[in-house]
């Protein structure tokens, strides 16, 4: 046989498994308002650099006729590319194939990649379109996510990991993107959740759509389990290209260096904040005044929005910054915003990026639904987080940090490296208007006006403690800085932590309260 | 400004705070004391069988009704000596979590 003829075959036979579920399918696919596994790939990756590895790979199931079904590729394209020159290992799985079902040949191919990106230290995007377990496979079926999810487990930590629902994501299958770093959901297309619809009604006689129980905007808005959100695909893609920009390749490599930008001209540090620690501010804004081309990647946006969280560049380094919202329940911590940031802070201080507080809040919630739903559990695993985290944590208190609050935005005594606070910070164990009633109650009890007082009380209490001076006079502050002088003290006291080296007891692993 | 961009005045530790409320708080579930006469459904599911009814007295352990739920047959029993005041559901009705069954004197 010739070349030409060896070649012909080659042609011939994959031009068949290409097409995947073929035309009709696909044509099912672009009807439902989804790309193609194959155009997602293309439309995230640079151009050409795709390149696909185990398209020849066949299932070997033969009951119910299934040794009749060829199933192109079984129904996952995996490979490796680069995004903006960055390498990446990607699989996105192929609905027009058997509904993108998963059988041991499709999940084989997924942990191949996986472990192609743990050993090469590669970020690993997973594009998730899949109807569930292809049941004729039975066991080997359950089989193929248990390996997915001892795999997303072991590179926790290792590589960054991101999961794209771009269809529906639903039973065990939904297991394996809560175990990655990212989660990104597109609006009327992601579908996640544990039990459908069909058996909410059965088992429980309660009826909910698709949408309603586990859509794109559930997800992003009330559980919490996606942290971006677009409005299609091609929005998704760019969130994710933007995302890739600030986290390193593995946990032995720091982020890419950017060219130092300064903040745009329209955020000024100095007009942000009320001194009135009773009014709000909009965190975001005090954020983008700080950091490089004011050029902020906030994650989890819509979901506990009391508490702030995502990547920026400091003299174009990336920062991972947490930042108290006052603008919503005042800043507050509780379970949600305890939730959402202690996984960031883990997040960072695996991937080397070092750690931004910002603080401005009154305490925790208070509250029986919060008490009930654990908050002390909750609340806990920020402390957890931040204490254990060994990477450069510079925090600035602005205004308000009372109480437990203050200790757990990374403060001194939870091992910040650098606590800068702000004139107009208030440090005290709570507001001067509870600290007045608790400590003046029998002055205020026995006046003749109670109500003036009270207030002369406040007052006082006010102009002794609501300031940093007596934090900084006992060392837990290194200094007081104006807002304008801010950003040049973070860059500094990153800069000069760039070799920071700190040890913790040997373990297996800690055990934080989750 | 939309609606819930609207600011409300939210308390904590006696001070007054300018800020948004979010769904999940202003729609937060006001605590009610559990009421030790009230039965109420413990998990969503179907009532299989009643055995009991209104005037009746039961003793501590005995079956009050079953609870068909998740494929399980839970028996529901009487947590002390009583009356059966009233029966508030129905056999083969479907019930919610937490909803009231049966209400004792």
């Amino acid at each position: 046989m010739s070349l030409a003829s060896q070649m012909l075959e080659f042609f011939r036979r994959k031009a068949k498994v290409i097409l995947g579920g073929g035309e009709k399918a696909i044509e099912k696919q672009v009807a439902m308002g989804k790309l193609t596994a194959r155009e997602r790939i293309t439309a995230i990756l640079d151009q050409e650099s795709f390149h696909e590895y185990d398209l020849f790979v066949e299932h070997k199931c033969s009951d119910f006729n299934m040794d009749k079904k060829q199933l192109p590729a079984d129904g996952v394209i995996t490979g490796t590319g680069k995004i903006s020159g960055f390498p990446v290992c990607i699989f996105a799985q192929d609905f027009t194939v058997a509904g993108g079902s998963l059988g041991l040949a499709h999940a084989r191919k997924i942990t191949k990649i996986m472990d192609h990106a743990m050993k090469l230290g590669l970020p690993l995007i997973g594009i998730n379109d899949s109807g569930g377990a292809r049941i004729q496979e039975g066991v080997n079926s359950l089989a193929g996510y248990g390996e997915i999810f001892y795999r997303n487990t072991q590179a926790s930590g290792v590589i960054p990991q991101i999961s794209v629902i771009l269809g529906p994501c639903a039973g065990g299958a939904v297991y394996s993107p809560a175990l990655t770093d990212f989660v990104f959901v597109v609006d009327k297309i992601s579908k996640m959740f544990i039990t459908g619809p069909e058996v909410i009604k059965t088992v429980l006689g309660e009826e909910i759509s698709m949408e309603d129980l586990g859509g794109a905007r559930v997800q992003t808005e009330i559980s919490g389990n996606a942290h971006f959100f677009a409005h299609s695909e091609e929005e998704c893609f760019e969130q994710i290209k933007r995302l890739v920009t600030f986290i390193p390749w593995n946990n032995r490599k720091r982020p890419d260096a950017f060219p130092a930008r300064q903040p745009k001209p329209e955020f000024d540090v100095e007009k942000v904040i009320p001194v009135n620690p009773r009014l709000p501010y909009d965190m975001r804004t005090l954020i983008k005044s700080l950091c490089d081309d004011s050029d902020f990647l906030e994650i989890q946006e819509h979901w506990a929005a009391n508490i702030v969280i995502g990547f920026a560049r400091l003299n174009g380094e990336t920062v991972g910054i947490v930042g108290n919202q006052p603008l919503v329940l005042a800043g507050v911590l509780d379970v949600d915003s305890s939730d959402k940031a202690a996984r960031f802070i883990r997040f960072c201080d695996a991937f080397n990026i070092p750690l931004i507080t910002l603080v401005d809040l009154p305490g925790y919630l208070p509250g029986v639904d919060q008490e009930h739903a654990g908050v002390i559990r909750h609340g806990a695993k920020i402390l957890y987080a931040y204490s254990e985290a060994t990477v450069p944590k510079v925090t600035v208190i602005l205004r308000k940090a009372y109480g437990g609050g203050y200790i757990a935005m990374c403060s001194r005594h939870l091992g910040a490296d650098f606590v800068f606070a702000w004139p107009t910070a208030e440090i005290a164990v709570m507001g001067p208007e509870g600290a007045a009633n608790i400590i003046f109650r029998s002055e205020i009890a026995a006046a003749d006006d109670p109500d003036a007082m009270r207030q002369t009380k406040v007052q006082e209490y006010t102009e002794k403690f609501a300031n940093p001076y007596i934090a900084a006079a006992n060392g837990h502050v290194d200094a007081v800085i104006g807002p304008h002088e801010t950003r040049e003290f973070l860059i500094h006291s990153i800069e000069i932590s760039r070799d920071k080296q700190e040890y913790r007891p040997q373990k297996k692993h800690g055990i934080p309260p989750f | 400004m939309e609606e819930k961009d609207k600011l409300s005045i939210f308390v904590i530790d006696d001070s007054q705070y300018e800020t948004r409320l979010t769904e999940k708080f202003k729609f937060r579930r006001p605590y009610a004391k559990p009421n030790p006469k009230h039965v109420l459904a413990y998990i969503p599911g179907v009532i299989q069988e009643l055995r009991v009814q209104a005037g009746q007295t039961v003793k501590w352990g005995d079956s009050l009704l079953v609870l068909e739920a998740m494929k399980m047959k839970n028996d529901v029993t009487a947590l002390y000596d009583g009356t059966v005041k009233s029966v508030h559901v129905q056999k083969n009705e479907r019930v919610i979590k937490n909803q009231l069954l049966i209400e004792f004197e």
